[in-house]
């Protein structure tokens, strides 16, 4: 079991936004009010996706993004999920100019430390399964969503 | 022989750095590969220039540095993932 906050609370569906930045700014800004982060969190998060982004073409076609930033940010371990109405552009990791329309973004609040070896390996293993991400781009549940989550993650059950 | 020392490098040096270094280190298990793997942020290679045989980065790599730089991109999606591990058992090869 993997110590990382993760709640129905956490998770926003059909999230609209016109780009980018918005949808960091929104999720950012729900940990920050839910106390994972710390305030300086969203603007790092939001800069740092400018410099390194984390865009992320799949073969299922669609694609995802992970943002997340330096550790002096995180209060407590955590990671939201959204999965937007319409796509927004993210730029492609380890590209310098290439953007991917991105549908559904984990929000990562990590330190660094190697427990997390586990969930990042499980949230790549998400990525390359197709029935997966069909699933979350599709299910409109949000305890379903939690529940798949949770269990492809190996995450504590929380309330 | 000298170990090879490898460097394996994103933005952040927590998340995506964290996959791919333990992907290498399985990868040159496999194949009975010593080298010395390091674990860092991109803005820190330049501490290692005159040690590193080769740089794997997820992260954009704008410098030139005097090793080859692997982009590791498919180790989070698994998308031409068979050509990267190639080049790395490649470049660590000679």
């Amino acid at each position: 079991m993997i110590d990382l906050h993760f709640d129905e609370s956490l998770i926003f569906c059909d999230l609209k936004a016109k780009d980018q930045e918005e949808v960091l700014k929104v999720m950012g800004n729900h940990l920050y009010e839910k106390n994972f982060v710390k305030e300086s969190f969203i603007d790092a998060i939001i800069e740092r996706e400018k410099t390194f982004p984390t865009g992320l073409p799949t073969s299922s076609n669609i694609s995802v993004a992970i943002p997340h930033t330096d550790s002096v940010h995180v209060n407590k371990k955590a990671i939201s999920l959204a999965i937007l109405k319409d796509a927004v552009e993210f730029g492609i990791m380890g590209e310098q100019e290439a953007k991917t329309p991105v549908k559904i973004v984990f929000l990562l609040a990590i330190d660094k430390q190697n427990s997390h070896l586990k969930i990042l390996q499980k949230l790549i293993s998400i990525f390359q399964n197709e029935d997966v991400i069909k699933f979350l781009t599709t299910e409109k549940n949000k305890t379903l969503i939690k529940t798949k989550i949770i269990e492809c993650l190996d995450l504590k059950e929380m309330n | 022989m000298k170990k090879k020392q490898v460097l394996v490098a994103c933005g952040a040096g927590i998340a995506t750095s964290t996959i791919v270094n333990d992907a290498v280190q399985q990868l040159c298990k496999e194949h009975n590969i010593e080298c010395e793997i390091i674990q860092i942020k991109i803005t820190e290679v330049g501490s290692y220039v005159d040690t590193a045989d080769l740089l794997i980065s997820t992260t954009i790599v704008q410098q030139e540095y005097p090793f080859p730089v692997i982009n590791a991109r498919a180790f989070l999606t698994g998308i031409g993932l068979d050509e990267v591990k190639k080049e790395i058992l490649e470049a660590l090869k000679n």
